[in-house]
């Protein structure tokens, strides 16, 4: 009895996850990826029982992508991370966790797929809402996560800031007018991008709701064509969906090659074709070929390129004191 | 349970107060408003649960319980109970033996620090533990080190719950032993009982009730329990997901029915507790008028 008592504690304080190592693995995604990997997983399981004949299973972690950052930092076994921003990783990387060259790693900067910022709007689209000045015309609610602490709200702070900067000839002054103007039309901040998902179509508050193109066709097709519209803006940003091993947790996990190999998953024909159809824009011609139909066509411009690197954007823009920072003081 | 007291000499104090009353209708208006304030805000919402667990039938509802990562969070639940209630119980005791029966420097500090929990967020209740067992912790490199895992694990949860529900006993605890004072247990010793005896035959029979409803209180919040538990959990699907966090996963993928049948029995929960207090309420006041009575007619003799 004694010994029993012995080995139950052993097996809770020891950590659950230790006794079967390679079998298991963990995955720390970002907030709104669960349909996503709820479809890919059973996928990867079965291709690895095929090709190994090994029986393995995947756990989920789902919160904002900073979030789940901060808690590998601090601990989280996860090995692998899917992240929807590139400082999210870089993050941890400034830890020791994640070797600094994790972009070479894999295909595409190490980004299997990518979205971008567009509108959902009531049905009808009563405001008239076509891009992105239209958003800061006065009597406009606009729902939108906020930048501090989701990809969501920086990719779409950032889009409007590069459509500005294109429509006023870089004129930098001129696009932080503009994001200010657009911030003041923007009545709550929501911390992740469910959230704000969330208080435009449950609590039914504002005009438009800015967030991942994945996110908008998916509120769509789970809360129904009648209610929404998706409108695409003429131009807009690329959001890559990075992704990395946690080199420090499998190592002592044991389960690098497990982990490589789901990651390398994430590119092939089969799983692309899930990402197509989750609406994530997937990296493979072919697969997006095969759903051209639901991607309608508008200019994407590559943040590096445009605005920088990622870390300068990071502090300009998101840091204490940052542009952000003090348009939205502004507004209060 | 100061609530009893009161409401004894309350009881006992009713008769003379008829000539003060307010009139009916200043009485039947107040608890007019009190029935709809409640009605509004507590049976409405929670008969709504009720509701939307049941939406889709009865089937779904239970094959919405027997889903894979629903019967871990509801695993999880009940082992982070098992361990918290009993080391709170034995806190609990205690602490409130301690504070109720002995005079000693700091009594008011160690007062203040068991009613610390209530005044504390639970989200800093749950972040002080990441600072100490987390990977850039306090202990984080010696526990890694030594391959034990605290934080985004269950012993985390476990830390956390302790936590927050640490004070539920000793304060339901410390009035009670008050109330009944020193008398019983002194003519205990003088009679030659040991402390462990006294404790168990003299101390514990007049506190059990109280006892007993610090201990479902301290349940109730134990699998309750949602910010502390949300810091350290680290949110992995049927590892570490908890009821509570579990019902937020769910909804969060617009699995409102699912999300509403573990809600359910978080509801159930509540209303047993509920049921249970006030049993236990009715137990005590029918015991302490019985004593009364007994006092009074020794008296009158």
């Amino acid at each position: 009895m004694k010994i029993r008592l012995l080995l139950l504690a052993a097996s809770l304080f020891g950590g659950l996850a230790a006794s079967a190592a390679e079998t298991r693995l963990l995955n720390a995604s970002f907030d709104i990826s669960r349909e996503l990997f709820n479809q890919i997983n059973p996928a990867f399981i079965a291709h690895w029982k095929k090709q190994t004949g090994q029986t393995i299973s995947i756990n989920q972690s789902h919160a904002g992508s900073s979030k789940q950052a901060r808690s590998v930092i601090d601990g989280l076994e996860a090995d692998v991370v899917t992240f929807n921003q590139v400082t999210d990783v870089d993050a941890i990387a400034s830890k020791g966790l994640i070797p600094s060259d994790w972009r070479q790693k894999f295909p595409n900067n190490s980004s299997p797929f990518a979205s971008t910022i567009v509108f959902l709007v009531r049905k009808g689209n009563p405001k008239g809402i076509k891009d992105w000045d239209d958003l800061i015309k006065p009597g406009i609610s606009v729902i939108v996560p906020n930048p501090k602490t989701s990809g969501n709200g920086r990719y779409s702070y950032l889009a409007a800031y590069a459509f500005a900067l294109k429509k006023l000839n870089k004129d930098e002054a001129g696009a932080r007018d503009f994001v200010a103007k657009l911030f003041n039309n923007v009545p709550i901040l929501d911390t992740g991008g469910r959230g704000a998902t969330t208080t435009f179509v449950q609590r039914e508050i504002g005009d438009v709701l800015l967030t991942f193109e994945a996110e908008v066709f998916l509120t769509i097709k789970e809360l129904g064509e009648s209610k929404f519209d998706a409108v695409v803006p003429s131009y807009s940003i690329e959001a890559e969906m990075p992704v990395a091993v946690v080199d420090r947790v499998v190592k002592r996990r044991n389960s690098e090659t497990l982990a490589k190999a789901y990651l390398e998953f994430l590119y092939s024909e089969e799983a692309q074709n899930v990402v197509a159809k989750s609406f994530y824009r997937p990296r493979s011609e072919k697969a997006l070929q095969s759903a051209s139909a639901q991607f309608k066509p508008l200019e994407l411009f590559s943040v590096e390129k445009v605005l920088g690197d990622w870390e300068t954007v990071q502090k300009t823009h998101f840091g204490e004191n940052g542009v952000f920072d003090r348009i939205y003081q502004r507004k209060q | 349970m100061a609530g009893y007291v009161s409401k004894n000499i309350r009881d006992a104090t009713s008769k003379s107060q008829r000539g003060t009353e307010e009139s009916p209708l200043v009485k039947w208006t107040l608890v007019a408003l009190s029935g709809t304030f409640l009605a509004v805000f507590l049976l409405i919402p929670l008969a709504n649960v009720f509701v939307q667990a049941l939406e889709k039938g009865w089937d779904l509802y239970v094959s919405a319980l027997k889903e894979p990562d629903t019967v871990s969070a509801i695993k999880l639940t009940v082992i982070v109970a098992a361990i918290t209630v009993p080391l709170n119980t034995l806190f609990g005791v205690c602490a409130a033996w301690a504070v109720a029966k002995f005079e000693f420097r700091g009594k008011s500090l160690l007062i203040t620090l068991i009613d610390l929990p209530f005044s504390v967020s639970p989200v800093v209740a749950g972040l002080i533990y990441v600072v100490m067992f987390g990977l850039q912790g306090y202990f984080g490199r010696w526990l890694d080190d030594h391959d034990i895992k605290i934080i985004f694990a269950v012993p985390g949860i476990v830390l956390a719950t302790i936590f927050v529900t640490f004070p539920f006993v000793a304060r339901e605890l410390i009035p009670v032993m008050q109330a009944t004072g020193r008398e019983q247990e002194e003519a205990a010793l003088t009679l030659g009982a040991g402390g462990l005896k006294t404790f168990w035959y003299v101390t514990l029979p007049s506190v059990k009730w109280g006892l007993l409803y610090g201990v479902i209180l301290c349940n109730a919040r134990a699998m309750g329990e949602f910010g502390a538990v949300s810091v350290v959990s680290g949110h992995i699907a049927g590892v570490t997901n908890t009821m509570p966090l579990h019902v937020e996963k769910l909804y969060n993928e617009y699995q409102g029915q699912a999300a509403f049948a573990v809600a359910s029995l978080l509801a159930l929960l509540a209303l047993v507790t509920l049921g249970v207090k006030t049993l236990l309420e009715w137990k005590q006041s029918r015991e302490f008028a019985r004593a009364q009575q007994n006092v009074e007619s020794m008296m009158n003799k």
